[in-house]
């Protein structure tokens, strides 16, 4: 049996029990259905190295890959939230040395939110002190039953802690804001609250109001002034916003950082953002530590510039050559960005099949993480967790073929 | 999940006595219970009651599958959460350093565990809902976030 570490989101569960037979596994303990679709994967639809469709080696592919790369004026670099830290780290070199624009996922995700996370203007904590000292947690605009189906029984709502033994049952409350009644908020039928789509920011304004002691404007006046006191009676509170929070605030979240401010006058609170992609606060985290940004930067002579132009929306619309990793942007970005990205030289760093694989010049297939190959990665409150390869494979890891690339430029 | 009303609804309503029961709303709750079977009403077998009797037998097919507690999971709508895992307070006693904390269980003592991404029942003499001194708990039951588990 192997204990290994399942990289299907960013709660980087440590505790999953494997038995593998050639070719499948034949049991899995403690993997949520998510975690065990992922796993699964694994031995289906798999890449092979292509150029233009037709099967080469590895090394042809890798060199076609350089080649593709070196004649680009404006390659633009893009994915990276699927990928452990080690060839995040070769990915931020890879781009200075070619001048690209690098962005990753939290682009049009989380972004906004984790930029005054790591930056320090909201306050954070880990997951651990949200099991051992939390008594509220927000979910705020996030259906985590869906998303990160773990993380109520391992850290938000129902494990007992260092200091809420009594768990579920009388020491912690869960609250859920979000557009309609999610899984989660089934979970929680006291405290569910409803806002309309995009009501979020009115939302923030009347919590404001209430804890200010006025009556507020918006929404049902009663269960926003129980709201304000189920909050008022928190001793450690954590908010976790979701991206209905995020696309909704955009511009205005100051709003939350305001809120936030607020509540911590009266006890401690928190925010975790509810990061999707097992490894997009480690890509924000080293950006940031490189260049001071955490996403959307240009290099060009070993300078790093930021702003909504390096965005891979907007990038895409001057780039002249793509590199896609760990990430499937043709099915997930808007229909014209993913036309144009379709339209210039992809290559595609993918273990298995996707549209974007499906539409790449160059596809160059890679070892599986968490099982194939190791790697660290950070998990969405910032805890470094680092898991090692669990079986033998042929297969190059993401960091080793982009050094191999970049060593080929 | 069916009711005793609802069984009480379709059976004949001949207080007869002959299922040993006081009234026909007992013999429900007993079918329920799954302490008898459809076949010990004999009037309910009468031709004139054929189509309540072959209701009730749709009514009834589901419970088939219950476990000795009455539990019936519905592997297909269970997202492999682990709330139910957690919550359970013979998983906690079984496992106070790991299911207690939020983390899986190892041993074989638990009741429910993980498997395969879906909640799996093992051990069922362990429940607290288990034999005639039972404690009608239903901790795995109010965390599910997709009605996956039922009690009957």
């Amino acid at each position: 049996m192997l204990v290994v570490t399942c990289p299907g989101c960013s709660l980087l569960c440590e505790d999953i029990e494997l038995v593998l037979k050639t070719g499948a596994i034949s049991q899995a303990k403690n993997l949520c259905r998510k975690g065990y679709g992922h796993f699964q994967s694994m031995f289906t639809e798999r890449t092979e190295p292509t150029i233009d469709g037709q099967k080469v080696s590895m090394d042809e592919a890798i060199v076609s890959a350089a080649e593709i790369l070196k004649g680009a004026k404006r390659p633009l670099l893009y994915g990276w939230s699927n990928s452990t830290l080690e060839a995040q780290k070769v990915g931020i070199e890879l781009a200075r040395k070619l001048n690209a624009t690098i962005d990753d996922t939290s682009s049009f995700c989380q972004g906004i939110l984790m930029e005054r996370v790591l930056k320090g203007r909201v306050p954070t904590c880990a997951l651990d002190d949200v099991r051992n000292f939390a008594d509220t947690s927000v979910f705020w605009g996030a259906d985590p039953s869906n998303s990160h189906p773990r993380i109520l029984s391992r850290f938000a709502y129902y494990p007992r802690g260092e200091k809420r033994q009594k768990s579920y049952e009388e020491e912690r409350t869960c609250i859920a804001v979000d557009v309609r009644r999610s899984a989660t908020a089934k979970l929680c039928p006291n405290y569910y609250f409803r806002v309309p789509p995009g009501g979020d920011a009115e939302f923030i304004g009347a919590l404001m109001a209430v804890l200010e002691g006025k009556i507020p404007k918006f929404g049902d006046k009663k269960r926003m002034i129980e709201l304000g006191t189920v909050l008022r009676k928190t001793e450690y509170g954590v908010i976790f916003p979701g991206l209905g929070l995020i696309y909704s605030l955009q511009e205005k979240m100051g709003l939350l950082e305001a809120l936030v401010a607020r509540l911590n006058e009266i006890a401690t609170f928190k925010v975790v953002p509810m990061v999707g992609h097992y490894n997009m606060r480690g890509f924000n985290q080293l950006l940031l530590d490189e260049t001071g940004f955490i996403n959307r930067v240009a290099f060009s002579d070993g300078k790093a510039t930021h702003g909504p132009e390096n965005s891979v929306i907007e990038a895409s619309k001057s780039c002249d050559a793509a590199l896609v990793i760990g990430s499937d942007p043709l099915s997930a970005l808007p229909f014209k960005t993913a036309q144009r990205l379709a339209k210039v030289p992809l290559i595609a760093i993918d273990p298995r099949r996707s549209l974007t694989t499906d539409a790449a010049k160059v596809v160059i297939p890679s070892a599986m993480y968490g099982l194939e190959a190791g790697g660290s990665a950070i998990r969405m409150d910032g805890v470094k967790i680092e898991f090692e390869a669990m079986m033998e494979s042929d297969l190059m890891s993401d960091e080793q073929i982009l050094a191999r690339i970049k060593e080929a430029i | 999940m069916v009711s005793a009303m609802e069984i009480y609804t379709l059976l004949p309503k001949t207080p007869c006595k002959e299922c040993g029961y006081a009234s026909c709303m007992a013999f429900a709750v007993a079918l329920l219970n799954r302490e008898k079977k459809l076949e010990d009403c004999p009037p309910l077998l009468e031709p004139k009651y054929a189509e309540k009797y072959k209701k009730l037998k749709e009514l009834l097919a589901p419970l088939e599958k219950a476990s000795e507690t009455g539990l019936i999971i519905h592997p297909e709508k269970c997202f492999g959460c682990g709330n139910c895992v957690v919550a359970c307070p013979v998983n906690v006693a079984a496992e106070p350093t790991r299911c207690a904390v939020g983390l899986g269980p190892q041993g074989e003592k638990v009741i429910l565990v993980v498997e395969d991404g879906v909640v799996k029942a093992q051990n069922i003499k362990e429940c607290r809902r288990f034999g005639p001194n039972k404690v009608l708990c239903n901790a795995c039951m109010v965390t599910c976030p997709s009605k996956a588990i039922e009690f009957v």
